[in-house]
């Protein structure tokens, strides 16, 4: 009780005291880990770790949209519940301009535009269509931004569905043309002398790795700075009391369109590499359960903070894509391996253990969501600026009660 | 000082603006209706009153989870995502207890001996779903009442998930039929070969429309009514005046689902399949329904519903289904682009 007692006081001192910032340590934790990775993915499979390696990517993708929605969300305090669909904006207009899908439309003309240039458009794209949406919403008060996004979030899914003659419908578009980097320097280090070689084909899943490593990182730079700039700066006062920013000179209807186009924009950037990666788009990707598996990244990380952003994506990703489908087949080991092998198969209304804790997924995602905020609803990682308003207390919605009750909890 | 010079000018804005924006939404449901009425001819009339039929009932279904949206959000601006879920779970409930009631699919049973099962089956599942919903509140919402406002709105979803993963733990991923107990007498108008109504459809408008009343009576009439209304006002301003919030804000949770434990049944009762998650997208647009009639406005979310449920019918019986749910998260979209308060207006005070 004692030992549990001074930790708490640990994580008091550490959580309350200004100097102490665990955003460094979280940093340096998370390039060591990005570095480290791939060599224990190699190492423990004993050269197959292409799997491993693919689904980081995967997630580094998810860590991209976090990134972005955090600008919205956590910056702007904007809520945003339909953020998958500038996602899936950004992942057709790759599919348009990157394979040969355009053939079987009325177009009847393919375009194959380069990688790193769709990427491009695709985020404009999306910025676009954010600053649309956006341009008439965002003089409503939050909630109904919510809503409106939410709408909007619904209707892109439904909309690539059903246009059939231009996105294929439910089948999606496959095929997507594979990365290029126009000049690749090949050198010993893949067995070849030093040379500038041209199209280098970006397939091998480590390829992805390191450039959505890369990618995130400049991401994380670039999204530092900008917090900290005039426009960051103005996106908090927003958050924190529109009318006293207005009064103080901010243009809110302005930053705040800014923050829902460059929040958009991420998610188109990230739309078209995760088509580039899965060389596939289909409607099916880009639904309600996406936007809300970003938003609670964010807000279990810890919202407004971007090593929070980033530690929450990687555990609900890891939660939702890796956790919960492993599940059955180690339920069934765990079964036999305990002598209850009987429950293994299926028989009669008892549709096997695996098949149950399959079907248990829903329910456990939903536990791990609730029990989480309940015990930390400011996340797991948050902002100093928030950890010290929650301990702190707002002015308003507080009483001394519950300060007292959060210190000392 | 500051916020009502800005406020001032809001609303000198508002008006040239609000003008303009109305005449545009207009002019859009203006046109929306001409191209419906050049439709209508080809089919006949007969087909016309069917598809009115139709959108009545569906549309009372909406408007009874739609109730309990808009109280919700009323009272603690809180998007109760589980909503649709209880939703759900009264037409889970119903289908178990309809055997233990003695009624199956094709039952010779009529008259009284069909109805009082079906009121005290229909009486059971408002009540568990009640009890939920209350439950959910308690644990999941009340704890962060405090807590920065995504917070609750996470537990909400989380909540969501537990209710769909407990329902299909419960009977499985697929459809499930739900058997067809009420008599197939129907009513057809205009002789043979005319639009019918049937039994069906008049027992589900019929029990939205008494659940419907009884609410307003409730809300407007009784103590526990006019606490909810004050604490929808202003939580702090009633408390002072020794309402009891947490009973209040419990009392709104466990008559949302009531209205939705009902709806839950009826909408088995009426298309006679169920499935877990079909809560979500009739959450969705029952919730789209409640901020088309005004967000916190209990009649303007039962107009909000019916109209909803009448633009799904015209869209299904004259149009294209698969375009159906685009038509109506655009109509929540222009909605609230044009008119943020809804049709009859919001009764949430801005804060």
């Amino acid at each position: 009780m004692a030992i549990l007692r001074a930790l708490g006081k640990v994580r008091l001192v550490w959580e309350t005291d200004p100097r102490k910032d665990p955003n460094p340590l979280v940093y340096a934790i998370l390039g060591i880990g990005a570095i480290a990775y791939p060599l224990w993915a190699q190492i423990s499979t004993g050269g197959q770790g292409d799997f491993l390696i693919s689904v980081l990517a995967d997630a580094g993708v998810y860590i991209l949209l976090a990134i972005g929605l955090n600008i919205v969300v956590g910056f702007a305090g904007l809520l945003d519940l339909g953020y998958a669909a500038f996602f899936a904006i950004g992942a057709y207009t790759y599919a348009f301009l990157a394979s040969d899908h355009l053939v079987v439309t009325p177009l009847h003309e393919a375009i194959h535009l380069p990688f790193w240039i769709v990427l491009f458009v695709g985020l404009f794209v999306a910025a676009a269509f954010g600053l649309i949406l956006g341009a008439p919403t965002l003089r409503l008060r939050g909630d109904y931004l919510a809503i409106v996004t939410l709408g909007f979030g619904e209707i892109v899914p439904r909309v690539f569905k059903n246009l059939a003659t231009w996105t294929s419908g439910v089948n999606g578009i496959s095929a997507l043309d594979k990365p290029v980097l126009p000049v690749w320097l090949n050198g010993p280090w893949s067995g070849d002398p030093l040379a500038f070689v041209q199209n280098f084909k970006i397939i091998s899943p480590m390829a992805f790795y390191v450039v959505i490593v890369l990618l995130l990182g400049i991401c994380v730079v670039l999204v530092n700075n900008l917090r900290h700039s005039r426009v960051g700066r103005a996106w908090m006062a927003v958050r924190e009391d529109e009318v006293a920013a207005a009064a103080m000179g901010v243009n809110t209807t302005r930053i705040k369109l800014l923050a829902f186009a460059i929040g958009a924009s991420f998610s188109g950037f990230a739309g078209s590499f995760y088509g580039a990666k899965l060389s596939l788009v289909s409607p099916e990707n880009f639904g309600f359960t996406v936007s809300i598996t970003i938003l609670v990244m964010i807000v279990l990380g810890g919202m407004g903070n971007i090593p929070g952003v980033i530690i929450g994506s990687l555990l609900i990703y890891a939660i939702t894509f890796l956790f919960l489908p492993a599940l059955p087949p180690l339920a069934e080991d765990w079964a036999t391996s305990l002598g209850l092998g009987g429950i293994v198969p299926a028989s009669g209304d008892w549709p096997g253990i695996g098949q149950e804790v399959q079907r248990l997924k829903f329910l456990i995602f939903g536990i791990i969501l609730v029990l989480t905020m309940l015990l930390r609803p400011q996340g797991l990682i948050p902002s100093r600026v928030r950890q010290q308003e929650l301990l702190r207390g707002a002015p308003e919605d507080q009483t001394l009660e519950d300060v007292t009750a959060e210190t000392t909890a | 000082m500051v916020s009502s010079v800005a406020n001032a000018r809001a609303r000198l804005m508002a008006g040239t603006q609000g003008r303009l924006l109305n005449a545009t939404l207009f002019l859009l449901i203006a046109i929306a209706l001409i191209i419906l009425a050049s439709k209508i001819p080809a089919l006949g009339p007969a087909y016309f009153i069917q598809i009115v039929v139709y959108g009545l009932a569906n549309g009372s279904i909406f408007a009874l989870i739609a109730l309990g949206y808009t109280m919700v959000y009323g009272i603690v601006e809180l998007i109760n995502f589980a909503h649709g879920d209880v939703f759900t779970l009264g037409g889970f409930i119903s289908l178990s207890l309809l055997p233990i009631f003695g009624l199956s699919e094709g039952g010779t049973v009529t008259g009284f001996g069909l109805i009082l099962p079906l009121l005290g089956i229909l009486v059971i599942s408002m009540i568990v779903c009640a009890v939920v919903n209350v439950t959910i509140e308690r644990v999941a919402y009340r704890p962060l009442r405090h807590a920065p406002r995504l917070t609750p709105l996470i537990t909400a979803v989380g909540m969501s998930f537990v209710l769909e993963g407990v329902m299909f733990l419960w009977r499985g991923p697929f459809n499930l039929h739900y058997p067809n107990v009420l008599p197939a007498a129907s009513i057809e108008l205009g002789g043979a070969g005319g639009p019918a109504i049937t039994f069906k459809d008049i027992a589900v408008i019929a029990i939205a429309v008494v659940l419907m009343i009884a609410l307003t009576l409730f809300v407007e009439r009784t103590k526990l009514g006019k606490a909810m209304r004050a604490t929808a006002q202003d939580r702090d301003a009633a408390e002072l005046m020794g309402i009891d919030i947490n009973r209040t804000i419990a009392a709104t949770f466990f008559i949302g689902a009531l209205l939705a434990g009902a709806g839950g049944m009826i909408f088995g009762l009426y298309y006679n399949t169920i499935t877990f998650d079909q809560g979500f997208t009739a959450g969705l647009v029952a919730f789209t329904a409640a901020v088309f009639g005004g967000i916190g406005n209990i009649q303007g979310a039962a107009l909000g519903g019916l109209v909803i449920g009448m633009i799904q019918s015209l869209s299904d019986g004259y149009f294209d289904t698969a375009w159906t749910q685009v038509l109506i998260f655009a109509i929540l979209v222009l909605v609230l682009v044009f008119r943020p308060t809804g049709i009859l207006g919001m009764r949430v005070p801005e804060k």
